[in-house]
């Protein structure tokens, strides 16, 4: 018989070797997956984890693409786990990436063809405040009404996504684009393209802003008393109150900054990589974020392992997919077993497992 | 001489770093009230646990009329005749009294059948007891009612009993009394736990006494005074709290006809309370749990607004301020509930300090917390309250209720409040540490300082408290000088037995 008991205190030491032991496990299990449909499990695992990083003739495309898909997912997960922390849960951060990208680029466009070096700040801070408005909606009707605001988020991402497709093809549209859907190209007009910071390693600003955005949640968590109050507000949330925490201004404090980081990243992905708003702008990056979230623990440094772990493994999969011909399917399978056993040995983290005759407790 | 009913030899249970019981070994007789006392820790509940089939023994045997007894579970210790009624109910507020019956037993019969059996159990123990009525609806009492007599529908040979009177008037304590007599009477056993040791002088013929997981001594109750089982339990003698001297001096905390809707379905709404406390001064409010004490509390500690003008403080209108606020001007509360109200289970005890001397012990600075102050404030409360703890890193969650409540209770006394609020201070503690907890109370009262005690514990309430008023139904009692009151007259204040005087046992 196999038991679990609660440990008295969440063990420190399994919270740091979960992670690791769940990676080892999806290696092995992965592996006879990718065994059973006839490839080498060797050789997918290393093209999956190794060859991003250090192929000699692939790595050098894909190692920059490691930071370019990290920065975004890292931005946004930073922003949702503070929401998360005090049970305050966003789902919604895709909707406010793209409204905080249609609300800079709209900034910027409006200048256009005008040059200058304060462009961009005004598109980021127009990207943030889109992404601000757009998750003050979930919030007010929270805190003035009581709506769910799982549901509120979760349904404004689908308003979002239409206003995407509407203003790719009309407001936002290209003049020059012969009429095809699509803005004009941002990451091609110097005042606003957001450019890699250090050639061929995929840094380019909004990545910057993700490890800023680290620093700054570690900071508000471990020492600021606002941080304190939204980790007792998720912990208890009548000692929140008893000790005078006031749960409305927690839900707009923590839904406007998961927004104002979402738009910021939606900003800097237009400005960038994507280099237009267009209508399949929309990339999964706030959905993927919240995995990403939970990945990492809540903590702004495993947010920051599990964004880079989550972006290699998109990366490697591609590769894979390109390289052994392995099914996509195969691909998303895989990254489902590295969720699934994550979230599984994280029980180690609270109980210890015990061997022998069961003992009624 | 009466037969042994339940033999106990040589128990032991070890948790992880702790030995809970060390070979304990003591005999239950057929229709004995056997006391079993012990400090916070000392192991008590994990004696129970073992004899109910919660816990299973690392060594030693249970030998239940002769025969080996060893319950896997707890619906094994009720087949053989034992039963238990928990400190804690275990009842569902929107269920009937007969549906969360049926909910405790093995083979319910059918409703009519057990509403049948439920008022000739209730009419012959005498504890009436309407089995249509919904738990959310009742009394603490007449809850702690439903469960006794869920256990005594299964006809038990041995009925423990976790701290039966905590929730009670002492008119209808003495109502449980006579049950138990009768109970006895008819040769039931009964495992008694309590804090209150005058009760178990008054009830009980055998005490076993633990101490650190190990019988330290037996006694028989009637013959032993109150102080010196408190001392067996402890170990050592402790100093009762000395009644102090202090002159009341000008009002502190003005509550001027505080009205207030409830705040949910089960919740008492308070009416029209008005009263005033003063520097040097200790007011205490009795009245049975669920008569608005939760909800003055709340309205106190700013966690409910009331409306303008309803509370005062040095006469300035805190009514429309939060707790931070409050706080800050030396108006100090600590609410009943230990784990999710007044602290925060899965936090430390340094982060716990924070959670209400944030501003008034200078703990953060700027909005920026100053973590190693804050450390140093938890261990002065630690060392000044004797808290049990490997350290201030430990959650709170680990520490034992005891200790915990001398935590939260020791944070607000340690921030030298002008007004301190407290609801039940020392509920769930041992003796020793509610002494320690009521002289430090009566100590900030002697330094000028005002303090309301909200307490269940009438002994406590006459011990430390200048003047007395009672709370029933969300209404406050006229204020009488503790000096001149009697226990009858408190038990009318607090309203009186709730239907009971119609109450009797039958012959």
């Amino acid at each position: 018989m196999i038991r679990l008991e609660k440990r008295p205190q969440p063990s420190k030491a399994w919270t740091v070797a979960t992670p690791i032991l769940a990676v080892v496990l999806t290696m092995i299990f992965g592996g006879i997956m990718f065994g059973l449909i006839g490839t080498s499990p060797v050789e997918a695992i290393r093209t999956i984890f190794w060859d991003p990083l250090f192929h000699p003739q692939f790595a050098g495309f894909s190692r920059p693409q490691l930071l370019v898909k990290a920065g975004p997912l890292i931005l946004i997960a930073i922003g949702l786990s503070i929401g998360f922390r005090a049970g305050i849960w966003n789902i919604g951060a895709e909707g406010q990436y793209i409204i905080g990208a249609i609300c800079g680029a709209g900034a910027g466009l409006a200048l256009y063809p005008m040059e200058s070096a304060l462009i961009l700040p005004l598109m980021v801070v127009a990207g943030a405040l889109g992404g601000w408005a757009w998750a003050m909606i979930p919030a007010l009707l929270k805190v003035k009404f009581g709506t769910n605001e799982i549901l509120v988020s979760l349904m404004l991402v689908y308003v979002a996504e239409n206003l995407l497709a509407s203003v790719s093809s009309g407001l936002l549209r290209n003049p020059e684009g012969m009429g095809f859907p699509g803005s004009r190209n941002l990451s091609q007009w110097s005042s606003s393209q957001n450019l890699e910071l250090i050639p061929n390693t995929g840094m380019h600003l909004g990545v910057l802003t993700a490890f800023i955005a680290v620093i700054f949640a570690y900071v508000l968590l471990t020492r600021h008393i606002q941080g304190y109050n939204i980790r007792l507000t998720g912990e208890a949330p009548r000692a929140a109150k008893f000790s005078g925490v006031s749960p409305a201004r927690t839900i707009l404090f923590c839904l406007g900054l998961a927004g104002a980081l979402a738009g910021m990243a939606g900003l800097f992905e237009v400005t960038g990589p994507a280099g237009q708003i267009s209508i399949d702008f929309g990339s999964g990056y706030g959905f993927t974020a919240i995995i990403v979230a939970f990945l990492g623990r809540l903590h702004p440094v495993g947010i920051l392992l599990a964004g880079l772990l989550m972006a290699l493994t998109y990366i490697g999969g591609e590769l894979a997919q390109l390289m052994l011909g392995v099914p996509g399917a195969s691909i998303q399978l895989f990254q489902g077993m590295l969720l699934f056993f994550l979230l599984g040995v994280d029980v180690l983290t609270n109980y210890r497992v015990r061997f022998g005759a069961a003992e009624v407790a | 001489m009466p037969d042994d009913l339940l033999r106990l030899d040589g128990l032991t249970k070890a948790y992880p770093g702790v030995v809970a019981n060390d070979d304990v070994s003591f005999d239950i007789r057929e229709g004995e009230i056997h006391a079993l006392l012990g400090e916070n820790g000392a192991g008590k509940s994990t004696l129970v646990k073992m004899i109910y089939g919660l816990v299973k023994p690392d060594r030693g045997s249970m030998t239940l009329r002769g025969k080996p007894y060893t319950p896997s579970e707890p619906s094994a210790a009720r087949q053989a005749g034992v039963a238990m009624v928990f400190q804690h109910f275990s009842l569902f507020d929107a269920l009937d009294v007969a549906e969360n019956v049926a909910l405790g037993m093995e083979n319910p019969p059918k409703p009519r059948d057990l509403a049948r059996q439920i008022r000739e159990v209730s009419e012959t123990y005498g504890l009436p007891l309407d089995p249509s009525r919904t738990v959310g609806t009742l009394s603490a009492g007449e809850r702690q009612r439903v469960e006794i007599i869920r256990c005594l529908l299964q006809d038990p040979k041995l009925l423990i009993m976790d701290e039966p009177t905590s929730v009670l008037t002492p008119q209808e304590v003495e109502i449980l009394f006579e049950t138990l007599r009768k109970l006895k009477s008819e040769g039931t056993a009964i495992l008694y736990i309590s804090h209150k040791l005058e009760e178990i002088r008054a009830l009980c013929d055998h005490a076993t006494i633990l101490r650190l997981g190990k019988k330290v001594a037996t006694c028989t109750p009637s013959e032993t005074t109150a102080r010196a089982m408190a001392e067996m339990m402890i170990g050592s003698s402790f100093a009762s709290p000395a009644a102090k001297h202090t002159t009341p001096g000008e009002v502190l905390l003005r509550v001027d006809n505080l009205t207030m809707p409830a705040p949910g379905a089960f919740g008492t709404p308070l009416r029209g309370i008005s009263f005033e406390l003063r520097s040097g001064e200790v007011l205490g409010f009795g009245g049975v749990a669920g008569n608005g004490q939760d909800e003055l509390l709340l309205a106190l500690s700013g966690e409910r607004i009331t409306k303008r003008g309803t509370i005062w403080v040095k006469g300035a209108d805190v009514s429309r301020d939060g707790p931070v606020d409050r706080r800050a001007a030396g108006f100090l509360t600590a609410p009943e509930e230990r784990l999710g109200h007044a602290a925060a289970p899965n936090m430390s005890l340094t982060e716990n300090a924070v959670l209400t001397a944030g501003r008034r012990q200078r703990l953060v600075n700027k909005g920026f917390i100053n973590w190693k102050r804050a450390d140093g404030f938890a261990q002065d409360v630690i060392k000044r309250f004797d808290v049990r703890t490997p350290g201030t890193h430990v959650a709170a969650r680990a520490l034992s209720g005891g200790n915990l409540q001398k935590f939260v209770i020791g944070r607000e006394v340690a921030q030298n409040p002008d007004i301190l609020v407290v609801n039940q201070p020392t509920w769930g503690v041992d003796a020793a540490a509610a002494a320690a907890i009521r002289q430090a109370l009566l100590d900030l009262a002697s330094k000028g300082a005002a303090i309301l005690v909200v307490s269940q514990d009438l002994d406590e309430l006459l011990e430390i408290a200048d003047r007395f008023g009672a709370l029933n139904e969300g209404r406050l009692s006229a204020l009488k000088p503790v000096a001149d009151l009697s226990i009858d007259e408190i038990g009318l204040m607090m309203g009186g037995a709730h239907d009971m005087e119609v109450a009797h046992v039958a012959e």
